[in-house]
């Protein structure tokens, strides 16, 4: 697909960083205000879809970008597991929430709240935005 | 009792595209609005009369808030929601490669 | 007690390890998964002999307790439909190594395979309901996507067809689940029957059940809504086929109604006889249709799909009768079916690799070629019959005995007379491609095939020679977790009290 105008191609390089701080502060920020770990992972995928809508995929990145998203996906499951798995080995019941649950309202509570939230957050960015590109960018389909 | 109300209306127009309609797209739009409108039956029956958002936003807050459990179902089931819609788009796509359309009258080599 | 939750965690695990391993070292995948469903089966031999002892084991999912928590509560039936998924899982996983090898991205469908494995057991275990919404939903994406997954035309289509009937049936339950919320403000499935039983069968409990029943029966393909089932699973590759067949349809829709309808809304005979006549009703009503159907197929798959069709009316007809020869004959069907089926389609499987076709007219002759699967064949084809001493026969002389002794004599006659219909179109397969002479050409199936489908007959003889062990040990206190009734909810909050 042909990427859009100079005017979108230099916003673009400009405004990824910031929708993508915004993702990581709406998941990092999952029990504290509403969002986690899902709605800050489609920001997320919204920021990299963002950058392949603009430039089009002349340049050619698609094959790394779907394989490094299939990697960060396994990577957000296994570490949600992992994290369930923790609570089972370190503390004795599958998803227990065993990290010291501190102050209420500060960044740093809740438990095992916000590791969940991050690895769910990287597997859904990374899910979304390989649904985009097999739907969207790879070449084979819409081929008339 | 007028807003469950809309939400069967919202529901029977998504099985109404559903069953009548002969494009694919059309039947995968009318998947959307079934699922839009189980959510929203699910997160109005949580509503309780003159209480608040269920977050806490200070540390001694009085715990008067509609019922948090509905939200946290509806989130799973947009996200379910997700999951199925995408699968049914590749597979459309798929299907207008193999047979350059769209009619569902014209998809029909498996019979008997 | 800490192996309850390894039942779905070990194949999610896997499922998400696969991909990775698929870059580094394919070859590793199918160990890795042979490896992962036989400690499932491991892990389900150990459930059936815990569950001997205690009847319910309930694990708390980070130590909530009941109605707050989420909860797996595992008895004796839940016990047994592990195990039964187990054997299929791996007898499937030993198969796809050569089948699948016709097939493009390998890693993908193992990630399904262990995907579908993973909602299966979920769904098994689990005494949540909307926990088993979401295990049901895993499970029937990945079913979706496995149908389609050699993307020619009609595989795409079936896919699709399969897809729309499925999705109405997932959102007609989950509509359920909202309305049962609205009333009774609880999920978890013991709470849920005690408060059902307060309320009494209203309109509105018969008509929350009502559409339950409506999307399990799209789900297990009973006769109105059976229109998917004969497209989706000759297109699906063969270990899938066999997996749908065998047990899928069984844990979506045959499990998850018995749970339901005897332990969640705690009917019976006694209190609501209708109702279970109506079950009676649509059992036989599968049983004849898809049988009269099947007998003019000429695809084997798609004769095969219609007689999972009417097999699992029988399966239906056990639960109606609803006392205990009837409930333990349709549970013992469930395993003879789901290993009787799942060699049928792994004969299949074998046929079309060697052959390349599955139209039974071209195929004659395969009866010298290919003798382990010709001999399979006629394991499976005579344990669904129902011929002694193979599982099949006790499985249909149970729910025989069961109609008897509830007085309902016709029953018993027309089901042993609609076994005709099995013996008809069985043969019909038998007749064209094994036993006549002919010219087909075929190669004998490759060793790891061979090895699935003489495990499946193994355990068919091995389980009919020994079926008071199986009735003693398996169905009997499955059967007995059923007809407990609203005891399930005494149990579970009982288990949780005494702290197992």
């Amino acid at each position: 697909m042909k990427g859009m105008s100079l005017i979108v191609k230099t916003i673009t390089t400009v405004i990824i960083g910031f929708i993508f701080i915004y993702g990581i502060y709406i998941i990092l920020h999952g029990h504290l205000t509403p969002g986690g770990g899902f709605a800050g992972g489609v920001i997320i995928a919204g920021a990299l879809i963002l950058r392949i809508l603009a430039f089009g995929t002349e340049a050619g990145s698609e094959k790394k970008s779907e394989k490094g998203a299939s990697i960060f996906e396994s990577i957000g499951a296994l570490l949600f597991i992992g994290i369930a798995l923790a609570g089972l080995f370190l503390a004795g019941t599958f998803f227990l929430n065993f990290i010291p649950k501190g102050i209420p309202l500060q960044l740093w509570s809740a438990g095992i709240i916000p590791f969940c939230n991050i690895a769910i957050g990287i597997k859904v960015g990374a899910g979304l935005f390989s649904i985009f590109l097999a739907l969207a960018a790879v070449k084979y389909v819409m081929e008339d | 009792m007028i807003i469950f109300l809309s939400c069967i209306i919202l529901f029977l127009i998504g099985l109404y595209a559903i069953v009548t309609k002969r494009n694919l797209i059309k039947i995968v739009i009318g998947f959307a609005f079934i699922e839009y409108a189980i959510n929203l039956l699910f997160a109005l029956i949580g509503f309780r009369q003159g209480m608040l958002a269920p977050i806490i936003t200070q540390v001694d807050m009085p715990h008067r808030f509609v019922d948090p459990i509905p939200q946290a179902l509806v989130l799973t089931a947009i996200v379910i929601a997700l999951g199925t819609t995408a699968l049914m788009l590749s597979v459309v796509l798929r299907i207008y490669n193999r047979y350059k359309t769209f009619d569902i009258a014209e998809i029909r080599k498996l019979k008997g | 007690m800490t192996f309850i939750p390894l039942f779905f965690v070990l194949p999610l695990a896997a499922a998400f390890i696969i991909p990775i391993l698929g870059k580094i070292a394919k070859s590793l995948i199918w160990i890795f998964v042979t490896l992962v469903s036989f400690a499932l089966f491991i892990i389900a031999l150990y459930g059936v002999a815990v569950t001997q002892q205690v009847p319910m084991l309930v694990y708390k999912m980070g130590n909530w307790p009941p109605p707050l928590g989420i909860v797996m509560a595992f008895d004796s039936l839940s016990a047994f439909m592990t195990l039964v998924i187990s054997i299929l899982v791996f007898a499937g996983g030993v198969f796809s190594l050569r089948y699948m090898s016709h097939y493009t991205g390998q890693w993908k469908f193992y990630t399904l395979y262990m995907l579908i494995t993973a909602g299966m057991m979920g769904i098994a275990i689990t005494g949540d309901l909307f926990n088993m919404f979401v295990f049901l939903e895993i499970a029937a994406i990945s079913s979706y996507a496995l149908v389609a997954f050699g993307v020619d035309a009609e595989e795409l289509e079936a896919s699709f067809k399969y897809m729309v009937m499925g999705e109405v049936g997932g959102l007609t339950f989950l509509l359920a689940i909202a309305l049962l919320y609205a009333k009774t403000s609880t999920l978890n499935l013991a709470d849920i029957s005690n408060s059902l039983q307060i309320i009494g069968q209203t309109p509105f409990f018969w008509m929350v059940l009502g559409m339950m029943l409506f999307a399990f029966s799209i789900k297990a393909a009973f006769v109105p809504f059976h229109s998917w089932l004969p497209d989706a699973h000759p297109a699906a590759p063969a270990p899938i086929s066999s997996l749908l067949s065998g047990i899928f349809i069984k844990v979506l829709g045959m499990y998850t109604i018995a749970r339901l309808v005897f332990n969640v809304f705690g009917l019976s005979r006694a209190n609501a006889p209708v109702f279970f006549n109506v079950l009676i009703g649509i059992g036989l009503l599968s049983i004849a249709f898809a049988g009269v159907t099947a007998l003019s197929q000429k695809d084997y798959k798609r004769l095969l799909g219609y007689s999972s069709v009417s097999q699992v009316g029988y399966i239906m007809l056990g639960l109606g009768i609803g006392n205990y020869y009837g409930v333990a004959g349709a549970i013992f069907y469930i395993l003879a079916h789901a290993l009787g089926k799942g060699l049928l389609f792994l004969t299949s499987g074998s046929v079309v690799y060697a052959t390349g076709t599955r139209d039974i007219t071209k195929l004659a002759g395969l009866g010298e070629k290919m003798s382990t699967t010709a001999w399979s064949f006629r394991f499976g084809e005579l344990s669904l019959i129902g011929i002694p001493p193979l599982v099949g026969f006790f499985a249909k002389y149970y729910i025989v005995l069961g109609a008897l002794k509830i007085g309902f004599w016709w029953l018993a006659v027309v089901a042993i007379a609609l076994s005709v219909l099995t013996l008809g179109y069985l043969l019909k397969i038998e007749n064209n491609v094994f036993m006549k002479k002919g010219k087909a050409q075929a190669k004998k199936a490759p060793f790891t095939m061979r090895v699935a489908m003489v495990l499946l007959v193994v355990l068919i003889v091995l389980l009919g020679i020994g079926f008071q062990q199986v009735v003693d040990f398996l169905v009997g206190p499955a059967a007995h977790a059923l007809l407990r009734g609203v005891e399930y909810a005494n149990l579970v909050f009982g288990s949780v009290a005494l702290g197992f």
